[in-house]
């Protein structure tokens, strides 16, 4: 297990070099999107409108974050569950999209796409919102203002801790469940 | 008839949703400091780490624990001599929610189901009420993410199927689930009752504390043993593997038809919050 600084945005040569289990420490500008939002980029590509960001290069960070406090840009802002994103996520990494951060497994259809598209996984731990949010640096929404906690949101972040869970490569992180042990 | 002022549920409730999403009960942080202890691999400890870092700052820095600061539910324990003066218990209720939610910076997480509009205030809360002898109100709080709701399911098994079925079901739920609700997870049962009443059994057990078994001791025997089973899994916290996959176990069962074994099955994250007030 390797550890890596990276910045965004992100290229297929960053890509490449990782593999499931390794250390990224992330730094720059990331967008955050969950289901309502993804639905609306769905909808502006399905229409041939522009979205809101480059995805070029772009990391997504499945997130809703919770109100900021006075004196911080930024509530709690751990990841949310992504198997509710696989819908759209393969299309957008067929865009340019390089990376997603959330936690829990995806589907074949993303793992697939991370493939094609030299692209990645990253895991970062689920329920640590007050930790995360402290490498958070900027915030503002950029778009869908309206869907409160949903609404896209340019994030800068600096050393933001990250587990790659699966790379382009096929590899995997996750532990599979050893039914056996357990009486199955 | 004794009488307490919709006030005084207002703020206890507002101020119980601010506090249970800021600090992780003790209960919770002793057990998941043996677990800790236990652990071998880096992956597992490294979680622990940040889960006990994230609560350190939670409480400096006033951030809640989790950006899913849940849907608020209660257990109302609401005895039978005592009234609230102003508005219905519900209400106040209601009101609380409302105002601990915005005040204390907490995210409102409370939508329609279909056209996922927010409703802005994280009402309506869920709120179970259960009349009980005397002249006070208990108010139980939960904050119930939706990552680990989402792995939760009822289900009706057939009374041949036993507690051998029971075993089963369960296991495989919180094998399908894997890394998704934020392992290390607190599995919440309610066996018996009807299909709705199976689940708030199951949601009820979550309310018991950590490492406080059922004071059946012929359940909490059943507690034990599932606990060790799904361990065994090896999912671990995060998913990354390990000892911890689960912290605790709960059941909860009551007699049901002769034709039926209904089974529910609540998934909790680690970041298991709540919070109790009496009145």
């Amino acid at each position: 297990m390797a550890e890596y600084s990276l910045t965004t945005p992100l290229t297929d040569e960053d890509m490449v070099q990782l593999k499931a289990g390794d250390v990224v420490k992330l730094t720059g500008t990331i967008y955050t999107a969950r289901d309502a939002a993804h639905k609306r980029l769905t909808d502006l590509l399905d229409k041939g409108e522009p979205l809101p960001f480059d995805l070029k290069g772009s990391v997504v960070y499945y997130v809703g974050p919770s109100p900021a406090p006075p004196g911080r840009p930024i509530g709690a802002a751990g990841p949310t569950t992504s198997y509710r994103m696989d819908t759209y996520a393969p299309r957008l990494h067929s865009l340019g999209q390089k990376a997603s951060i959330g936690k829990g497994k995806r589907s074949e259809e993303v793992k697939q796409a991370l493939k094609d598209n030299k692209a990645v996984y990253f895991g970062a731990t689920g329920g640590a919102g007050a930790l995360l949010s402290m490498c958070i640096k900027e915030a503002k929404v950029i778009a869908f203002d309206e869907l409160g906690p949903e609404a896209i949101r340019e994030l800068t972040v600096e050393d933001f801790p990250l587990l790659v869970i699966n790379d382009c490569h096929g590899g995997e992180l996750y532990a599979v469940p050893n039914r056996k042990a357990a009486g199955l | 008839m004794r009488t307490i002022k919709a006030e005084t549920v207002i703020d206890a409730v507002a101020k119980m949703c601010v506090s249970a999403n800021r600090y992780l009960p003790e209960d919770v942080r002793k057990r998941f400091e043996e677990c800790a202890a236990a652990e071998d691999s880096a992956a597992a400890k490294e979680v622990f780490r940040q889960i006990k870092e994230n609560w350190e700052l939670a409480e400096k820095s006033g951030l809640p624990l989790c950006q899913d600061t849940g849907l608020a539910v209660y257990i109302v324990d609401v005895g039978e001599d005592v009234q609230v003066e102003g508005m219905t218990l519900r209400e106040a209720i209601t009101e609380g929610t409302r105002k601990g939610y915005e005040e204390g910076y907490l995210r409102k997480s409370s939508c329609d189901p279909l056209t996922r509009k927010n409703t802005g205030d994280n009402t309506p809360a869920i709120i179970h009420f259960d009349i009980v002898p005397g002249d006070r109100i208990k108010i139980t709080f939960m904050a119930k993410g939706g990552g680990s709701e989402n792995m939760s399911r009822v289900t009706m098994l057939a009374p041949a199927q036993g507690w051998e079925g029971i075993k089963k079901y369960v296991i495989e739920r919180v094998a399908e689930a894997g890394p998704n609700p934020c392992p290390p997870t607190m599995v919440g049962i309610g066996v018996g009752g009807t299909f709705e009443y199976s689940a708030l059994l199951a949601k009820k057990s979550l309310m018991r504390k950590v490492g406080e078994p059922s004071p059946d001791p012929e359940i909490a025997k059943l507690e034990a043993e599932l606990m060790e089973d799904i361990n065994k899994l090896g999912i671990g916290p995060m998913g990354l593997g390990g000892k911890t996959t689960v912290f605790d176990v709960k059941i909860e069962m009551r007699p049901c038809h002769i034709a039926s074994l209904p089974l529910a099955v609540n998934i909790q994250c680690h970041s298991s919050r709540h919070e109790e007030v009496v009145l």
